[in-house]
């Protein structure tokens, strides 16, 4: 053997495999969902980033004036060097945004659109220092000779300039940079509490033998069917100015971070309730067993097995709910009242002041503790899929009468919470004129009556919902199915990967503020889709991307990975075994993933708010903007619409899965 | 390795690299297999065994090297334009597809008419012995019953080459050696040329025509079963297939080496007077002397141990003249009825020296 094995291995040639029709055609999906990912994700963020570093500032040196009062023309002279001898215009007002206009007469203390003067007025940088008259734009470098009643309608126009001056102004303006406190202060408080009820609740699921575990189950996942902001109409009913259990409140206000913080706990309960209870069904009842057998007391357990046993998924939840709250719009938007959070600060600069680059900037602001809280949590996941892949023994709980009350009672206890909030809202809906004439009536249900879109946003809603759930699971298990089954092509795969888990750390505000920049831009080929339904489909089912590719992913992981291969021996096309085995034998997380689209596609506020139009105004926005035109009753109304639909949609999913289940998993039972 | 310089082969593997990254995996490999030859690849686990089989598949191709198929480069082709039919450790089933589909997997979209498709699949599951199990899931049916489906599935397009990966390992043991037969019987019926992946030894002497045993990437020894186990060609291949005594030697001088005070006749194939080489023999070629001629290469030991194992007692013997190492011996229980041999005994043993093989120093008892 040594002999051969003395060649210089170094020197042949790298044996390349000659790829098949197969895997041209599985790169060539690849690819395409590729480049979906990086035009309704990278891109748009890529223009964001750059727009918050773009100012716009008048140059007045970048203008030249003269004036002739009737005795000819004055000598030729800067607008900068007017302004200096004048002092007309303050440093202050030289800072703009790109909208800004800059009228010049009040350079001309004497000046009067009745005088016979004339000016003559040009621009000497080209077109980065533009002036209007009236609406005329001019950008040629020529003299312009202005009459007085011509130069009162001349405005100069700010010129572009790259530069951290954004981020200055941000962090030097305590009423932005204050927000960051706010938002931080917030997350961390509802963190601290959504997930010790969650443990709890979990923990009752999981160790105990109450009764009605289903029902709990059912009730603790209600939040997750409803728009973030759902909770706050119902905390205004309760403890707002004219709330029915105002004297709880002791004279604090629930506008304000109160009201945030309990419907925040409200809407990330589920999310948290999740994560830790599949971390403690997960735990090893062998280790139980060993205490048990030890004598070692309950609350030793508790501290030494349990929690240990549970940490990653409590961090894990952690993480979420902190990334769910400081993200989240739709609620502080209701009942934040003047408590500034991150989230609504780019909503108010984009929306209320139109002052895209500072909004930009908050996005950006708001990216940095979304992203650490992203990459902690995918750091965390990965360690709990080592221990899920380890061969434990079910915990099975056994009867103890006090302890099974115990969490019974605080079970009820939290689920007539969230069922209250429920109720009230319907309540709310269902009340002609709260507090002052309490019949019952529909009245509210006229949408069609009200800011918000009426009955058409909720058409929309439904009709984006449908589009986002099929487009999406589509697009979502192909680009896992390709990336997961192609042979070869590893760089590939590994910038798909990374693209799939970008859209999780991009908060929704940030997503959809990025479309405006990215589609509203008259050069983008793709500005056809913007303002119509096509955008907010493309924005939701990127918004919701990676939670479905995971899901996806996991599936298609749990597949022999040889069936491929088989296919391939047998001189099969890729596209039989995926549709013979594969997409059947995946059907579960196939539905679940529409599932998931289809519920976040009714429910979401934050991209979208930015990307409706007249004609697709949807049913979460009407709930926020009718709550802010003042019809809260009706705004209840229809996100209880929202809540039915989304339930109705369970139901006929529960029923298809089982329908179709004991079609296509007869394979299952033996 | 001579073996693979001859020309007539059906399968040509020549000077074969397999890297992952800076770790290779096949070093430089050249194999011959000809037509209708069942060949085991046998090694530990991380020997490369399964590469091998799978760059030979086109599933994770060769760094480096040719591969032949009946005179054709097939080097650089993707699986599916290659001609081989493959059974994996997982059979890989189509779970939610019955075994009459999935066996006429293979045969649909090839222009083969439904019923021809229908009488191939009957036959197929005749072939393998399942006739009625047809209008089953996969998961009804038993291991070894799923295993015989996978390879009629695999050989129903009548491929040129049938590639096994391990395919007995998830059986249970009686399953494994009542399949062992099946398959090579099968096998030699069809003639088809097969290459099987295995760590079980016994499974590769029993069904293998030639064995291909690999270490580290390289291949250690080809040969038939009897070869690779009567003149295993390295301590490695000795030590992996059956069991064997290793002890520290020299060569007294040629035709004789010295393990202790003790010499004994062996052949010392290349190595000169006074190089140190360890001495190999196996347990069951160690004679206990019952008359009282004396045959060459008699040594005096004293049991040590003795271990029943069913038919036969393991022994541990040990002789202060050879330096006190230990080494074992198989001791028949007829012989050792007769013989009366217990625990502490003293005895004399014959190492047989044409029994004896000699290998670099340094190698220990495994």
């Amino acid at each position: 053997m040594a002999d051969i094995s003395s060649h210089s291995s170094q020197s042949l040639p790298i044996v390349k495999q000659k790829i098949g029709r197969d895997d041209w055609t599985m790169r060539a999906f690849m690819v395409v969902i590729a480049i979906y990912l990086v035009v309704a994700l990278a891109l748009p963020l890529y223009v964001m980033m750059s727009k918050s570093f773009e100012t716009y500032r008048f140059e007045l040196d970048r203008f030249e004036i003269q004036v002739d009062k009737g005795d000819g023309w004055s000598d030729v002279t800067t607008v900068a060097a007017l302004n200096q001898q004048v002092n007309a215009i303050g440093a202050d007002e030289l800072a703009t945004s790109s909208d800004g206009r800059l009228g010049i007469t009040k350079l001309f203390p004497d000046f009067s659109f009745r005088s016979k003067t004339n000016y003559r007025l040009r621009n000497i940088a080209g077109s980065d220092a533009v002036f209007l008259i009236g609406s005329e734009r001019v950008a040629h470098n020529e003299w312009v000779k202005l009459s007085s009643n011509d130069f009162r309608r001349v405005v100069l126009r700010p010129s572009p300039s790259t530069g951290f001056d954004n981020f200055r102004t941000y962090f030097s303006t305590p009423a932005l940079f204050n927000s960051v406190y706010n938002s931080l202060a917030i997350a961390f408080i509802v963190t601290v509490i959504t997930v010790s009820l969650a443990f709890a609740f979990a923990y009752a699921l999981n160790r105990s033998c109450m009764r009605y575990k289903g029902v709990f189950r059912l009730i603790a996942m209600a939040p997750l069917l409803v728009p973030s902001l759902l909770p706050g109409i119902a905390l205004v009913y309760l403890f707002g100015n004219q709330g029915m259990l105002k004297e709880l409140m002791f004279g604090y206000s629930i506008y304000g971070p109160i009201g945030i913080i309990i419907g925040s706990v409200f809407f990330t309960f589920p999310h948290a309730m999740i994560i830790i209870n599949t971390s403690l069904a997960l735990s090893d009842a062998r280790l139980y067993e060993a205490a048990t057998s030890l004598r070692t007391p309950r609350f030793k357990i508790f501290r030494l097995i349990t929690i240990p046993g549970a940490r990653y998924g409590l961090i894990s939840a952690a993480f979420v709910v902190f990334n769910l709250v400081i993200t989240d719009f739709g609620l502080p938007k209701v009942i934040g009242g003047q408590f500034n959070v991150l989230a609504v600060d780019i909503y108010k600069q984009v929306i209320g002041q139109q002052n895209f680059q500072m909004g930009a900037v908050v996005s950006v602001v708001l990216l940095i503790p979304a992203l650490i809280a992203f990459s902690v949590d995918r750091y965390i996941q990965k360690k709990q899929v080592a221990l899920l892949s380890s061969r434990s023994v079910t915990y099975q709980p056994s009867p103890s009468k006090i302890f099974d009350r115990q969490m019974f009672a605080y079970c009820t206890v939290i689920s007539l919470i969230i069922v209250t909030i429920l109720a009230v809202c319907q309540y709310a809906a269902l009340i002609k004129f709260w507090p002052y004439d309490l019949s019952l009536s529909l009245s509210n249900y006229a949408f069609d009556l009200m800011d918000g879109g009426g009955w058409d946003s909720y058409r929309n809603s439904i009709k984006l919902a449908l589009l986002t759930a099929m487009f999406g699971t589509i697009v979502v298990f192909t680009g896992a199915y390709m990336v997961e089954k192609a042979r070869g092509f590893e760089n590939g795969r590994t910038v798909f990967q990374l693209l799939a888990m970008m859209p999780m750390a991009i908060p929704g505000m940030v997503l959809g503020l990025a479309y405006i920049f990215f589609f509203n831009n008259p050069a983008n080929p793709f500005n056809f889709i913007y303002a119509t339904m096509a955008i907010l489909v493309v924005s939701t089912v990127t918004h919701f991307y990676t939670v479905s590719h995971l899901t996806a992913v996991t599936a298609l992981k749990q597949m022999d990975n040889e069936f491929e291969s088989v296919g391939a021996s047998l001189k099969q096309p890729f596209y039989k075994v995926m549709g013979l085995v594969t997409v059947p034998v995946c059907l579960p997380a196939i539905l679940d993933i529409w599932m998931y689209l289809f519920v976040n596609a009714m429910t979401t506020v934050s991209a979208v708010v930015f990307l409706y139009s007249s004609d697709t105004t949807l049913a979460s926005v009407a709930v926020l903007n009718m709550d802010d035109a003042g019809d809260v009753a009706p705004a209840a109304a229809m996100g209880m619409m929202i809540f039915y639909t989304n339930v109705g949609a369970r139901i006929l999913h529960a029923g298809l899965s089982r329908l179709l289940l004991k079609k296509t998993q007869a394979w299952r039972m033996r | 390795m001579a073996e693979a310089q001859s020309t007539s082969g059906y399968l040509q593997i020549k000077n074969i690299t397999k890297k992952f990254g800076e770790f290779t995996a096949l070093d430089n490999i050249s194999l011959d297999i000809h037509e209708g030859e069942f060949i085991c690849f046998l090694g530990p686990s991380g020997c490369g065994k399964t590469t091998f089989l799978r760059a030979i598949a086109g599933l994770d191709i060769q760094t480096h090297g040719v591969i032949e198929q009946s005179g054709k480069d097939i080097s650089t082709l993707p699986p599916s334009e290659r001609d081989f039919g493959i059974v994996f450790q997982s059979y890989a089933l189509f779970p939610n597809l019955k075994v009459r589909r999935n066996i006429a997997f293979g045969l649909e979209n090839r222009g083969v008419s439904t019923p021809d498709i229908n009488a191939r699949v009957t036959e197929l599951l005749e072939l393998v012995g399942l006739p009625d199990q047809g209008d089953k899931f996969p998961a009804q049916l038993s291991g070894g019953q799923q295993q015989r489906i996978a390879l009629a599935r695999a050989i129903a397009t009548k491929p040129g080459l049938l590639l096994l990966d391990e395919p007995l390992s998830a059986l249970d043991a009686k399953v494994r050696v009542h399949l062992r037969h099946e398959i090579k019987e099968l096998q030699a019926n069809l003639g088809i040329t097969t290459i099987m992946v295995t760590h079980d030894q016994e499974e590769a002497l029993t069904m293998a025509d030639r064995i291909v045993v690999m270490n580290h990437g390289v291949i250690d020894q080809v040969g038939t079963p009897i070869e690779i186990y009567t003149e295993p060609a390295t301590a490695f291949v000795a030590d992996f297939i059956g069991k064997m005594n290793f002890l520290p030697g020299q060569v007294a001088q040629s035709g004789h080496v010295k393990i202790g005070d003790i010499s004994l006749a062996a052949d010392t194939q290349g190595y000169a007077q006074g190089d140190e080489i360890t001495v190999a023999v196996r347990p069951e070629n160690i004679i206990v002397l019952e008359g009282t001629d004396k045959p060459e290469n008699t040594v005096r030991v004293v049991v040590k141990a003795m271990e029943f194992l069913g038919s036969f007692y393991r022994a541990t013997l040990i002789s202060p003249k050879m330096g006190n190492v230990e080494f074992g011996a198989d001791f028949s229980i007829n012989m050792t009825r007769r013989t009366n041999i217990k625990l502490g005994d003293e005895v004399k043993i014959i190492l047989p020296s044409e029994r004896i093989l000699v290998y670099p120093k340094g190698v220990k008892n495994g």
